[in-house]
């Protein structure tokens, strides 16, 4: 595939997510999707669902199986649970991507930080938060135009993409929350082979300091 | 290899050849033990909690506590709930597998053709997406079910480039991994091949599965003091089944 012109003028959609919110948005087939990590090392956790099926979401062990390494960038194909193609990164201003690393919840951060945490925003909440508003087939509207009558739930939470982080991991297998390597500005883009449905949280961790302990919003850009 | 007496006694024991799937209820306060019993076995795992079913072993989380790629001892395996499943008390091989994922059909397929029933009975090709399905649905769990799941025995290794190299001949015969559980769990499983086993021919091994009564779990236990995040873990395992959590 070969690496398209940003083009304004086919822009069909643009939004600003600030920090610690969740956002959830269709991507149709063969239109493409880019994040810019506006401040830098934001990590933003994405979530992927085949908009027609929900049953069919991504699948980091398949994806990271699938291309031989657990990073993602330009040339990563997103595969789904069916190993079927869901989007591939076209373009990469970062240069690496997490898949093993999660998300965070009120629970594991009771776990990873203190059990005091337990009452500070995390990413788990923000996926709720976004499925929690989203309509069936039978509603009015909705994020998603797909016909379908059973919502998403905790169920089909899997494990996610974490853009703009590092996790490294080393031959010994040690593994750990590196100083991110993005910066304000870069961006990832993928193009979509399916029509997907996209759930993100912009991710609100404190505790980590690979965000320098400062969440920062993102913008989400889709054209055609 | 064995050690009948170790954790008070052997409540049953039985075999499973390779490419078979069993699930079963896996109580707190017992050990599995898994045996590979003559090489190169992988045992394709999920668990999840038995009576709130979507509370599940969870990869990101039991690696990023414990900042490690892989398990063994003394690792603890935690859910999406912030909660101990079961611990590695004891391991003869060194390291298992958490990022590898499942075969499925397709790659089972690719790599060692089609096998069907009515050509060789028992011995068609299975593979571990399937099988898991059979599992799971048998406790009313489903494909949303199949997380990252733990290949016991299987080694894959990471390079500084995030390449990955499954790495051959990890487990020997007579190697076993004691998984002392914390919670009451539904444990399925799939004795089929790793996905990214280099062996070209349609070869999965035979383990034996233990359970023995475990001993009580003390406050110098070495998986709940491994890490301050095993000790909160812990906690919120027996806050969960209404105990004192400093017990």
């Amino acid at each position: 595939m070969t690496k398209p012109q940003f083009d304004e003028s086919k822009i069909v959609y643009r939004e600003v997510v600030a920090a610690g919110d969740p956002w959830m948005h269709e991507v149709k087939a063969g239109q493409k999707f880019r994040i810019v990590d506006l401040e830098g090392n934001q990590a933003v956790d994405t979530l992927f669902y085949n908009a027609n099926d929900h049953s069919e979401r991504y699948s980091a062990t398949d994806t990271i199986r699938e291309q031989g390494n657990i990073y993602l960038t330009t040339g990563s194909v997103l595969q789904s649970n069916l190993c079927n193609p869901m989007l591939t990164i076209i373009d990469d201003t970062c240069g690496r991507h997490d898949t093993i690393g999660g998300a965070c919840s009120a629970e594991s951060n009771t776990v990873r930080y203190a059990i005091e945490k337990r009452h500070m925003h995390s990413c788990r909440d923000s996926f709720l938060m976004a499925l929690g508003s989203m309509k069936t087939s039978s509603s009015e509207s909705g994020a998603c135009s797909c016909n379908h009558d059973k919502p998403i739930t905790k169920d089909d939470l899997s494990s996610n993409i974490n853009f703009f982080m590092n996790v490294p991991v080393s031959p010994d297998g040690h593994l750990d929350f590196d100083d991110g390597i993005s910066a304000p500005g870069r961006y990832v883009e993928m193009q979509a082979h399916m029509d997907v449905l996209v759930l993100v949280s912009n991710c609100p961790q404190l505790n980590n300091p690979c965000n320098g302990y400062n969440p920062t919003p993102v913008e989400m850009i889709i054209w055609e | 290899m064995t050690h009948p007496n170790k954790y008070n006694g052997l409540i049953w024991q039985e075999s499973l050849p390779g490419g078979a799937h069993w699930s079963g209820v896996i109580r707190r306060g017992t050990v599995l033990r898994l045996t590979d019993l003559q090489g190169n076995a992988n045992v394709a795992m999920l668990i999840n909690n038995l009576e709130v079913k979507n509370e599940r072993y969870n990869m990101p989380d039991t690696l990023k506590a414990q900042k490690t790629a892989f398990l063994t001892t003394p690792n603890m395996c935690f859910s999406d709930m912030g909660r101990v499943m079961c611990s590695i008390i004891a391991d003869s091989c060194g390291w298992h597998d958490t990022i590898g994922g499942l075969s499925n059909a397709t790659i089972v397929q690719k790599k060692y053709g089609q096998k069907s029933y009515q050509e060789a009975h028992n011995d068609y090709f299975k593979n571990g997406y399937d099988s898991l399905i059979n599992e799971l649905g048998k406790w009313g769990l489903n494909a949303s079910d199949i997380m990252p799941n733990i290949n016991w025995f299987s080694k894959v290794r990471v390079e500084d480039n995030g390449s990955m190299t499954f790495v051959t001949n990890n487990s020997k015969a007579g190697d076993h991994v004691d998984l002392r559980f914390e919670m009451d769990c539904i444990v399925s499983l799939s004795t089929a091949q790793h996905p990214m086993d280099t062996n070209p021919e349609y070869n999965p091994q035979p383990i034996e599965l233990s359970v023995y009564k475990s001993l009580p779990v003390t406050h110098d236990d070495p998986c709940r003091l491994h890490r301050a995040e095993n000790q909160r873990a812990y906690y919120n395992t027996k806050v969960f089944y209404g105990e004192n959590p400093n017990d």
